[in-house]
């Protein structure tokens, strides 16, 4: 077998790397907010001066005024090189190219739907970036155009993958199988900056509910659908991926997204990043603690699970 | 749910604001190609004939005070609506909307350029008085002042009472000194705030982070 073991720590530290003298004046600059661990020393607010404007170029979340880069929303100060951004910690999605996004369709125009994706601008899914009935890929026709209320409907929740993204506008897809329509389940809104990255933004949690953690915020949890259950390409039918009709759900699945819906809620509300991690911990110290479902909502439940979880440290 | 709000009191005044936006602009008469559309709605029925003006008065107020404030060109095609609630009312409603105004906009992640500071002041015999209550509000000539501290920029100067023109540079002073003082709270505040959900995101973040290491250290370690 084969086993990947880190290298011994040799006899002799390595120094700091050394820079010719023009260089080193940028290096130091890109350490000195990074290197003190302080928080509070790297948030700002509006109106606060970062640096004067000739040293820095500006980002996001800052404007030059005079000789001053200063900040205009409240956030902790980040420096890559010369580039000076403030994130604020609060704030609406901004789309990015690969995102998975869970929307609402808010309007059926010529060709495309509006989705709201809790962005700047709605997106826009447009008739030629959806799966047609009939045939995996195909050219879209006029009657499909005609009939675009029977692939989506105003108000339905769809999952999709942003396409193109700029300037606060962006297009979706739904040209997987993994993608289209919700049904099965409810959706809970956090704010986006709690949701993170992932490997994969699916998840199933162990008490059958499947999560999707829409880069948005909006997640939606719903009943367990078994692999061997989800649609293949061949099997692909309109029917089943464009249908507005909830399979069974008995009650303890019910009880289970309703119970995974007000952790999520009440983990947002203490703004601990979701991870399927976390949200099981948290679901599993309900269960223990024997909390009814409406009580995490309250105070004193909501504040001690998000302790328990969030001080699981080793 | 609101992307941000906030709610100020003094004194018996109460007032609660939330922001929504920025978002798709809802009617398209008014969406501008160019910047976000700022309104501003304030959720007070209208009980007395003729109270209607001044309650669409205090809203285009609370407007133009701060339109030039916000960068709202970041924002094309967008809207951003700002509500505001007044729950308690005795005096120095301005004020407090403003302020109010300010931290539901800095919680909702929307650019400013600067804090903006609402002051109301008054006049009593040759001494100026601040935090007014409903009955001095009444009675005495006053003035609502929004300045922007960092610069000392003045954003709105309403005044509804006839005013003696020479105390007016007195007063115009205190309110720059008040708002310097409304400035340091503010911005304790906001900081206070931003900092505690900041550690939350990285304390949560660094739990998650350092149970998933060990199990890769063990892998190595065979």
């Amino acid at each position: 077998m084969f086993s990947i073991v880190p290298l011994a720590p040799r006899g002799r530290e390595y120094g700091p790397t050394r820079h010719h003298p023009s260089v080193q004046k940028d290096v130091d600059m890109g350490l000195d907010l990074d290197d003190d661990l302080d928080h509070s020393s790297r948030i700002t607010s509006p109106g606060e001066m970062i640096s004067s404007s000739s040293a820095v170029l500006r980002g996001h979340g800052t404007y030059v005024e005079g000789e001053g880069v200063i900040a205009s929303v409240t956030g902790v100060i980040t420096r890559v090189n010369k580039l000076v951004t403030v994130r604020a910690v609060k704030s609406r999605y901004s789309p990015e190219v690969g995102d998975l996004v869970v929307g609402r369709i808010v309007e059926v125009a010529q060709s495309r739907w509006k989705v709201d994706v809790n962005g700047r601008q709605d997106a826009v899914l447009h008739l030629a970036s959806v799966n047609l009935p009939g045939g995996i890929q195909r050219r879209k026709l006029e009657t499909d155009e005609l009939q675009m209320r029977n692939f989506f409907e105003e108000g339905d929740l769809l999952v999709a993958e942003v396409q193109a993204a700029g300037g606060g506008n962006a297009s979706l897809h739904t040209r997987s199988l993994k993608f289209g329509k919700l049904r099965n389940g409810q959706l809970a809104t956090v704010p986006p900056a709690l949701v993170r990255r992932l490997k994969s933004q699916f998840h199933s949690l162990p008490c059958g509910v499947d999560l999707i953690l829409g880069m948005n915020g909006y997640i939606w949890v719903s009943k367990h659908v078994k692999e061997s259950e989800q649609l293949g390409e061949e099997g692909f039918d309109a029917e089943g991926v464009y249908s507005n009709v909830n399979d069974d759900i008995d009650n303890a699945t019910r009880a289970a997204i309703s119970r995974v819906s007000n952790v999520i809620l009440v983990l947002a509300r203490h703004h601990v990043p979701l991870t399927d991690m976390i949200l099981n911990d948290a679901y599993d110290w309900v269960i223990e603690q024997g909390i009814s479902t409406a009580d995490i909502l309250l105070g004193e439940a909501g504040e001690s699970m998000v302790l328990s979880v969030t001080a699981q440290l080793p | 749910m609101a992307d941000g709000s906030a709610s100020v009191m003094h004194g018996l005044t109460s007032v609660m604001v939330t922001v929504f936006g920025p978002r798709e602009a809802r009617s398209r008469a008014t969406t501008q190609h160019d910047r976000a559309t700022l309104s501003v709605n304030d959720g007070r029925a209208c009980i007395q004939r003729g109270y209607v003006g001044r309650i669409l008065e205090f809203a285009a107020n609370i407007k133009s005070t701060f339109e030039p404030v916000l960068q709202l060109y970041l924002y094309p095609r967008s809207q951003i609506d700002i509500n505001v609630q007044i729950l308690q009312s005795d005096g120095s409603l301005l004020q407090a909307a403003i302020n109010a105004t300010t931290l539901a906009l800095i919680d909702a992640g929307i650019p400013l350029n600067d804090f903006v500071c609402g002051i109301t002041c008054a006049l009593h015999d040759a001494t100026p008085l601040l935090d007014l209550t409903s009955l001095e509000e009444s009675d005495l000539p006053h003035v609502t002042v929004a300045v922007l501290p960092k610069s000392g920029k003045i954003t709105l100067a309403s005044l509804e009472t006839q005013l003696a023109v020479e105390r007016f540079d007195e007063m115009l002073r205190l309110t720059g000194d008040a708002a310097k003082v409304i400035h340091i709270e503010m911005v304790g505040v906001v900081k206070a705030r931003t900092d505690r959900i900041v550690r939350a995101m990285d304390s949560a973040q660094a739990s998650g982070g350092a149970r998933g290491i060990p199990d890769v250290d063990a892998e190595m370690g065979e």
